[in-house]
């Protein structure tokens, strides 16, 4: 008991250390810090549409936070997770093109995220391929299949499936409006995605915490060589973890597709990914902790957008402050493991 | 395409690979005294938009590369006392750091963005420079360039003909056995990341004063890990992380050259071409030299064996391992 409220007491600390240096440093760039951290803390819940764009971006952000636990808890660091989203995005709109007038969309939804989700695993399962066969660290094999997910995607939209006359960056010809998951009035809600979100939680946690697959998956992590003593299919389970956290990303793709930007841009993951990936690095394998996590981010990062147009501050502080709240509980911690032994 | 076409080519890749060769130079570095670095992506970010803040603020080249050195002297010191000292997983303190930087970079150089600065000034060697195609190749670049060409050979001089390159190979592979010895493992090691982070720095700027010219939001991102593959690619060997820095810069030109031609392909597209090639190469030279393949490669003539081996030269041993001293 004492040992966990000082736990808690240090990563507290660690926050406020975080908070401080940020305020130091909007502070130096000439800004009113005090009101910067209004906005960045309650900018996003004012309105109804702030907070429906708020839960827009938590949701897939959950979702790929959610993936990279398994895959953390498999001791994997799956860069390649912006890619995974990327080519669930893609696939989501090559099943949506075939959509033609009068046919129930809600088919064509199921199929598009069914199939964003095999082409996330598909995709994932390439960069543990490489990783077991070729020896090319998961890091590395992973950004490169960004690069080629993210050339894809350009092809695609510059290219076969560019808009009539003119190709840009804005994306490919927009999706019928029947093909948009239905919103709540007056917001840009889609609440099928954070309702999606919120069922894969519950579904993994129960997973990765009470199953034997989740503890083998766990000791895998720890330690390969001692779990395939233990007798456990080591490979197997990295794979596994590898394809749920692909399959998970590519769903969010798809979604973002369907929900969000309603036709495909070249970035679908637009850094979502990486911010799943500082939110596993926090909560560990610990998924418990997730959606509190995911939830603070999307505040932050919604909430900065205001952040330009209110008090000409650069909205990248958001980023900065969330890099500096990782990495001061990341001290804290191991400052704390110094002190037990 | 003439002869006089192909000569400016190559210089023009020449001059592409200078900040390239500083990255990797620094990361060979570090690597080689057995620590990853991974946040160079974000700290040559952020380095390039100081030093291009600096020597813009001061009308001073020198000073913005200095100023550039300094900050990532600066990140690679984080990554040293997080890393090594605290012991902190060194892949995951990269990679916040690589992400922290990149967005620090944004918030703190906006007000310099898209403005014009000074920038290195061009120095044709009197003499050499009207030497014909080897002038143009290798003589009327800039002093940043010049450096990058003679960087490779001083250090690989000095990693491996030197006593202290000895010890900074000793620390990525036996850092126990230099212990052993009496050699402050962790002092040293520091050293090593800190000067690492000041190629890595001095590579931001070089972008930002001498190849870019200038500073917008995340120029440059995405350099920082083709950097960190190149060394990889390059087998943490000196002359090959060199012709991996070529390598990349001949693939992203003939893939500009591309665009001209009747291929049909978007630009876009060829601009994420170079990314992806350096991976699969990786990907069939990792297979290569996999133990798995070791006995197949026994059957193969005497000569080839030696090219798999030299092809196939493994990480340093400690790479990414903390060290307790006792």
């Amino acid at each position: 008991m004492i040992v966990s409220i000082r736990n808690h007491m240090a990563t507290l600390i660690a926050f406020i250390v975080a908070l401080l240096i940020a305020g130091i440093l909007l502070l130096t760039s000439g800004s009113d810090a005090l009101q910067a951290f209004a906005i960045l803390f309650w900018g996003a819940l004012t309105t109804p549409g702030r907070i429906a764009d708020m839960v827009m971006l938590m949701s897939p952000l959950l979702l790929c936070a959610i993936g990279l636990s398994i895959s953390f808890a498999a001791g994997q660091y799956n860069l390649g997770i912006e890619g995974q989203m990327t080519v669930g995005g893609i696939a989501a709109m090559g099943v949506l093109r075939f959509y033609v007038q009068g046919d129930a969309p809600y088919v064509y939804w199921l199929l598009a995220l069914v199939m964003g989700m095999i082409a996330g695993m598909l995709w994932a399962l390439l960069v543990a391929s490489l990783k077991r066969y070729t020896h090319v660290s998961e890091i590395f094999a992973g950004l490169g299949l960004n690069f080629v997910a993210l050339g894809a995607a350009l092809y695609l939209v510059f290219g076969p499936w560019k808009r009539p006359g003119v190709a840009s960056m804005s994306g490919t010809e927009p999706l019928a409006e029947i093909l948009w998951l239905p919103t709540l009035p007056a917001t840009r809600l889609a609440w099928i995605t954070p309702l999606i979100a919120c069922v894969v939680l519950v579904i993994i946690w129960r997973i990765l915490r009470h199953s034997q697959w989740g503890l083998q998956v766990r000791a895998c992590g720890l330690s390969p060589q001692a779990s395939m003593r233990m007798g456990i299919p080591a490979t197997l389970r990295t794979f596994q973890a590898m394809a749920m956290c692909g399959a998970l990303a590519g769903l969010a793709g798809a979604l973002q597709i369907l929900g969000v930007y309603h036709a495909l841009v070249p970035n679908v993951a637009s850094g979502i990914g990486l911010m799943g990936l500082l939110v596993a690095l926090l909560v560990r394998a610990d998924i418990r902790f997730v959606p509190v996590v995911a939830f603070f981010f999307a505040v932050i990062t919604s909430g900065s957008i205001q952040l330009p147009l209110s008090l000409s501050i650069d909205s990248s502080i958001s980023g900065v402050l969330q890099g500096l709240i990782v990495l001061a509980i990341l001290v804290s911690r191991a400052v704390r493991k110094e002190g037990q032994s | 395409m003439n002869s006089t076409q192909l000569t400016i080519d190559i210089a023009a890749i020449i001059a592409m690979s200078a900040p390239l060769i500083f990255a990797t130079m620094g990361i060979y570095i570090t690597e080689r005294a057995g620590v990853i670095n991974l946040s160079v992506d974000g700290a040559m970010l952020l380095a390039g938009m100081a030093g291009f803040a600096l020597a813009l603020v001061t009308s001073s080249v020198v000073i913005g590369f200095v100023a550039a050195a300094l900050v990532g002297a600066l990140v690679a010191a984080v990554v040293a006392y997080l890393g090594i000292t605290l012991r902190l997983s060194q892949t995951a303190v990269g990679f916040v750091l690589a992400l922290l930087c990149t967005d620090l970079s944004s918030f703190v150089g906006n007000p310099y963005v898209q403005q014009s600065g000074p920038a290195v000034a061009a120095f044709p060697i009197p003499g050499l420079r009207d030497i014909p195609i080897l002038g143009t190749v290798l003589f009327r670049h800039d002093m940043v360039i010049y450096a990058s060409i003679v960087l490779v050979p001083v250090i690989a001089w000095w990693v491996y003909r030197t006593r202290g390159g000895l010890l900074l190979r000793g620390l990525g592979e036996r850092p126990e056995a230099l212990f052993a010895r009496g050699v402050d493992v962790i002092r040293s090691r520091y050293i090593a990341v800190i000067v690492g982070g000041i190629l890595i720095g001095i590579a931001g700027a070089a972008y930002t004063l001498d190849l870019k010219q200038g500073w917008t939001y995340r120029h440059i991102a995405g350099t920082g890990w083709i950097a960190l593959a190149i060394v990889i690619f390059g087998a943490w060997r000196p002359w090959r992380v060199l012709f991996g820095c070529y390598l990349f810069a001949l693939l992203q030109t003939l893939a500009s050259r591309m665009q001209d031609n009747t291929w049909q392909i978007p630009t876009q597209v060829l601009q994420v071409a170079p990314f992806v090639i350096m991976i699969f190469v990786l990907a069939i030279v990792n297979t290569i030299g996999a133990p798995a393949m070791y006995t197949r490669i026994q059957r193969l003539p005497v000569p080839l064996q030696r090219l798999v081996r030299y092809l196939s030269s493994p990480a340093p041993a400690a790479l990414g391992q903390p060290f307790e001293q006792q």
